[in-house]
């Protein structure tokens, strides 16, 4: 029986997020095409013992490669590792988190096993044999259904959609080695510079609070941040195209079609007025909040809730009383 | 230096999506279509390139049908030198469409490949890196600046919680985000000019899709709008809500 292999991410040595919504997907296509879950994580020396939450996910089985030159993603050594592995394995399908990383990742794999990938899924079945996905296409505007023609089938799931099942697998921690010889990899990383400090990326954050040009000056944004720190850890920032585009935040924030679709449980829509190209990145999020001082603006007629009124006095409001909540909680 | 610039004829992003009579496709009726942004911006950075060393030649590739011609006006009119259709079926296999692009590159001298992130369309994010693995050159993705040192290129990438700087040996492939190339406008010369500069049109060599569409939807709408109440006053039953009936805190 083919297993199905779920390829983990790790960074400073801890497991992310997406790491067990991966594991999730995979106990689900298990399921119905059979065969085991396995995890594959890619680590420095020492990653194996980080491996907290994939047996209590599903996996059977969790294959650990340890190198230096692995500590960090990289962008030749990565795919060479991951494709070798998965190549060499009876897998019915190979699943990725696509996430900042596995976007890069996941692409390359598929072009040195000479597969098809189905990028950025919302939802995953196995039927007559084949893997069928639902993909998002338009940023959102539109979803397809899209089969498979290929074994492996090779598949990468935003993150926050597939949520993490209770499922006691036994996670035998496997060792494989690494037979790649860094030297050959032609890509040098010279540098990393930390600008969000542990604010999780908009498109992996379980929440996220997004402001528009309703917030009227670049320095206003330290009230969307007091929001999100009042969110919690979980809680990420974005931003409308308009913002994005007058340079008062960075394009890395920015969500709609030509910026990142999002799929939080929570998204505040802050002074966004809602241009369809932004309802498109953020429609698929679980409960979607409006403050706006147009009652006629179109964001009202996606979220769930709204307030009508002035942001700059909502906003303090709505920090303090979710600050109340939670640490009454 | 020579450089091949890949393109892809995308609705416009503001665009209002309708599935067509197939059930599989959009209803392209209506429909503006326009260059993906994201490959304007590559477009950008290599015409800045080229002016910036005062040679070499941009060379804008697409696949696509006979109307894909315009994605490829609109780049000759932005100052691309010529440019190249590969004449056949666009599918969501990136794959697919990176050996159809690869097989037109290989036979090039272009020591730099540019291409838009992800295209507005699919937005898969999956070409350029797959062009990459089947040409065997470095790839670098989500690249918002860029410089050429001799046969070195030193990318600043966006990547979660940071901003990376890679370095790679050319001949490379790099994919552009939106940051320091802002896409100029074409001028009316320049989009007189782009009428006479050579577009070749060829057979694609494609491979067979092997991502199969089976059918395309509308997402449902959203039944919202509940607007809580105005102003400060109105905050606290919205917490109360998001807490017992969204569940959302």
């Amino acid at each position: 029986m083919s297993n199905v292999l779920a390829v983990v991410e790790q960074r400073d040595g801890a497991l992310r997020g997406t790491a067990r919504e991966v594991v999730a997907a995979a106990v689900g296509l298990a399921r119905d095409s059979g065969g085991e879950v396995h995890a594959l994580l890619l680590g420095g020396p020492g990653i194996g013992a980080s491996v907290d939450g994939l047996a209590e996910g599903g996996a059977e089985v969790v294959k650990v490669v340890e190198h230096e030159a692995l500590a960090d993603y990289h962008p030749d050594g990565y795919p060479a590792v991951v494709a070798r592995i998965a190549g060499e394995g009876d897998y019915s399908s190979v699943l990725f988190a696509a996430s900042a990383l596995g976007k890069d990742l996941a692409p390359r794999v598929a072009a040195r096993m000479d597969l098809p990938l189905a990028g950025d899924v919302t939802g995953l079945t196995f039927e007559g044999g084949a893997v069928t996905a639902i993909r998002p296409v338009y940023a959102g505007k539109a979803f397809t259904r899209v089969t498979i023609d290929a074994t492996p089938a090779l598949v990468s799931i935003r993150p926050n959609v597939f949520q993490p099942v209770d499922q006691a697998g036994a996670g035998r921690v496997e060792t494989v080695e690494m037979t790649e010889d860094p030297s050959s990899w032609p890509t040098r990383v010279v540098s990393f510079e930390a600008t969000g400090g542990d604010v999780p990326d908009v498109a992996e954050a379980g929440v996220v609070v997004s402001g528009g040009r309703g917030m009227k000056d670049p320095e206003n944004w330290a009230l969307l941040e007091e929001l999100r720190a009042a969110l919690g850890d979980g809680a990420g920032l974005g931003a409308s195209r308009a913002v994005v585009d007058a340079g008062w935040r960075p394009h890395g924030e920015q969500v709609g079609q030509t910026g990142k679709t999002v799929a939080p449980k929570l998204y505040f829509a802050i002074g966004i007025s809602g241009a369809i190209q932004h309802l498109a990145g953020m429609r698929t999020a679980g409960t979607i909040v409006a403050v706006n001082r147009d009652a006629d603006a179109p964001i009202f007629k996606v979220a769930d809730y709204g307030i009508v009124g002035d942001l700059f006095e909502v906003l303090p409001r709505l920090t303090e009383e979710i600050r109340t909540l939670r640490e009454g909680s | 230096m020579n450089i091949f610039v890949c393109v892809k004829r995308v609705p416009d992003t503001e665009t209002r999506i309708r599935v067509g009579a197939d059930g599989q496709s959009i209803d392209p009726d209506g429909v503006k279509f326009v260059v993906s942004p994201y490959d304007e911006f590559a477009i950008e950075a290599a015409l800045r390139l080229k002016e910036a060393a005062g040679e070499g030649e941009v060379t804008a590739l697409t696949l696509g049908d006979a109307q894909a011609q315009d994605a490829l006006r609109s780049a000759l009119a932005m100052g691309a030198d010529r440019a190249v259709l590969l004449e056949g079926e666009v599918t969501p296999d990136g794959l697919a469409t990176a050996r159809a692009l690869a097989a037109e590159i290989e036979a090039a001298d272009a020591p730099l490949v540019l291409l838009g992130v992800k295209a507005a369309d699919d937005d898969q994010q999956q070409v350029g890196p797959m062009l990459a693995i089947l040409l065997g050159r470095p790839c670098a993705t989500a690249v918002s600046s860029f410089e050429l040192n001799g046969d070195k290129v030193t990318c600043r990438r966006e990547v979660e919680g940071g901003t990376e700087v890679v370095e790679l040996p050319l001949p490379a492939v790099v994919t552009i985000t939106k940051g320091e190339f802002e896409p100029r406008y074409a001028s009316l010369k320049g989009i007189m000019a782009a009428k006479r500069k050579p577009l070749e049109t060829k057979p694609a060599q494609t491979a067979d899709s092997r991502l199969r569409v089976e059918s395309m939807e509308l997402p449902p709408e959203r039944t919202g709008g509940k607007i809580v109440g105005e102003g400060a006053d109105a905050v606290p039953e919205l917490v109360r809500l998001l807490r017992e009936e969204a569940n959302a805190l």
